[in-house]
């Protein structure tokens, strides 16, 4: 089975999409590495390779989670399965 | 079970002071950028010579001329340099050069330009150079442990792969070496931003993390002092967000996956300043990927171990880089800069032990010999770090 995204810790916001040409509307398997689950997701973006899917909703203004430890916050809404990005998230440094 | 590194050896040449080096260069080096073009025919006149061309080297004063000595002195003294001359614009800070190299037990000579010429120094600095790579050539390789090499790492042109895959392959591999007592070091002071106190509680004693503490602090205060914006121009590059990275934190959690999960912060190092006991050491430095690999050298690391996710194709002029990749793009479209492909990871077709046993069976190789992507592309990049200025 072809794995799609990559989630370092079951509590992150995001995974990374790990092949490419990843469509809006495709069924994505996830696998969340730290606890070595696999997970299915529906895609709601175009998302490039590298690129982050949002794996739950998130609201403006919310701290985004990744390997386990804040990199930054929401300054749009976000729902589950979006791309997420530079367009909807910023660093709290600098 | 993997390689065992107690037992495990590479060839390469036992040099003056004992550091073992795994290229034997006779390095023409000029002390300043009006000697490139001296350096550069003595170069061309002697086979087997290599000149390092570079920017800088007049009127730097203070700290930022302190660097520069040190940089250029430190190049020259790295074991995988077996005999150097040096070319400066004149005799004071040729022979201060030269002093530094010899200091090592290494054939060294300096020339001057001033009252010679560009002629008349490059037939008496070629004439040195080519006692110089018959005396190099005659060195005969031998077998030396695991534990005499020392190793160096830094990323480049990372993406979201490199945190998840092979950034955390160099750290399964310098856990290995870690444990068997090498000499390591990893650096980028900003691009540890976010991530600075997971780095701090590695720190082995509380003296070093306070010593850790205080480079990272000195180093947001020039970003914070400099910058126009939140620096989304320039960290994260426009091309680690074109790879999917989006602010600076998440960039320094990659990145910092390259110290694994064992190994402890050892002790921290000015830039371009060498080690003085085995362990994973700090360097406060850029994080941009010629310089930093030019302050490693200069260091006296021996091997340099380079994740990329979307495709940095550095290499260094003494030192062999060894690229890795976890990203399939970037293996599909520029393989050739790729000397460890670790995209397996991503799909489970390869565990994290495998990723960092392929590693280091890389490094041996590219000890004992083996030339590496950039060495065969003819990356040859040498940077010099500017701390201000110049008089």
């Amino acid at each position: 089975m072809t794995v799609h995204f990559c989630v370092h810790d079951e509590g992150d916001s995001a995974g990374v999409v790990v092949v490419e040409g990843i469509k809006a509307g495709q069924t994505l398997n996830g696998w969340i590495m730290d606890q070595d689950r696999m997970i299915e997701f529906p895609a709601k973006s175009d998302i490039p390779i590298g690129h982050k899917v949002a794996i739950k909703a998130i609201a403006k203004g919310d701290t985004i989670i990744k390997y386990g430890v804040d990199i930054g916050r929401a300054v749009a809404d976000i729902g589950a399965g979006e791309h997420l990005h530079v367009h909807n998230v910023k660093t709290k440094r600098w | 079970m993997g390689i065992d590194l107690k037992s495990a050896t590479f060839e390469g040449w036992r040099r003056e002071n004992g550091r073992m080096g795994v290229r034997n260069h006779v390095l023409i080096l000029p002390v300043d950028d009006i000697s490139n073009a001296a350096a550069e025919g003595v170069a061309r006149n002697i086979q087997g010579t290599l000149a390092i061309p570079h920017a800088y080297g007049r009127l730097q004063f203070g700290a930022d001329l302190d660097l520069h000595f040190r940089t250029i002195i430190g190049t020259g003294c790295n074991p995988n340099v077996a005999a150097v001359v040096v070319i400066g614009i004149e005799l004071g800070w040729a022979g201060k050069v030269a002093e530094g190299i010899a200091a090592t037990g290494k054939p060294v000579e300096f020339f001057a330009i001033e009252q010679n010429g560009d002629i008349n120094t490059i037939a008496a600095a070629s004439r040195a150079a080519y006692r110089m790579v018959r005396h190099a050539t005659s060195l005969k390789k031998t077998r030396a442990p695991m534990v005499d090499l020392w190793v160096s790492t830094k990323c480049g042109e990372s993406d979201t792969t490199s945190g998840l895959a092979s950034c955390p392959t160099v750290g399964d591999s310098f856990d290995k070496l870690w444990a068997n007592g090498n000499t390591l070091v990893f650096g980028e002071t900003t691009e540890l931003t976010g991530g600075e106190h997971l780095v701090a509680a590695r720190c082995r004693t509380p003296e070093i993390r306070a010593q850790f503490q205080a480079m990272f602090d000195r180093y947001q205060a020039i970003v914070e002092a400099n910058k126009t914006s939140d620096l989304s121009d320039s960290q994260p590059t426009k091309g680690n967000i074109e790879g999917g990275l989006t602010t600076i934190e998440e960039k320094a959690l990659g990145n910092i996956q390259k110290i694994g999960k064992k190994c402890t912060v050892d002790g921290v190092l000015d830039k371009a300043e060498m080690p003085t006991h085995p362990g994973l050491w700090f360097m406060d430095s850029s994080s941009a990927a010629a310089e930093m690999v030019t302050l490693c050298a200069a260091s006296g690391f021996a091997v340099h171990t380079f994740p990329t996710g979307q495709g940095n194709v550095i290499g260094n002029p003494i030192v062999p880089v060894i690229k890795l990749t976890a990203n399939p793009r970037t293996m599909r479209t520029m393989s050739e800069h790729v000397d460890v492909d670790v995209t397996g990871l991503l799909q489970k077709r390869m565990n994290m032990d495998e990723a960092g046993e392929a590693l280091l069976d890389s490094i041996i190789r590219t000890a004992d010999g083996q030339h590496t992507a950039a060495e065969i592309l003819g990356h040859r990049e040498f940077s010099l770090t500017r701390l201000y200025e110049s008089a």
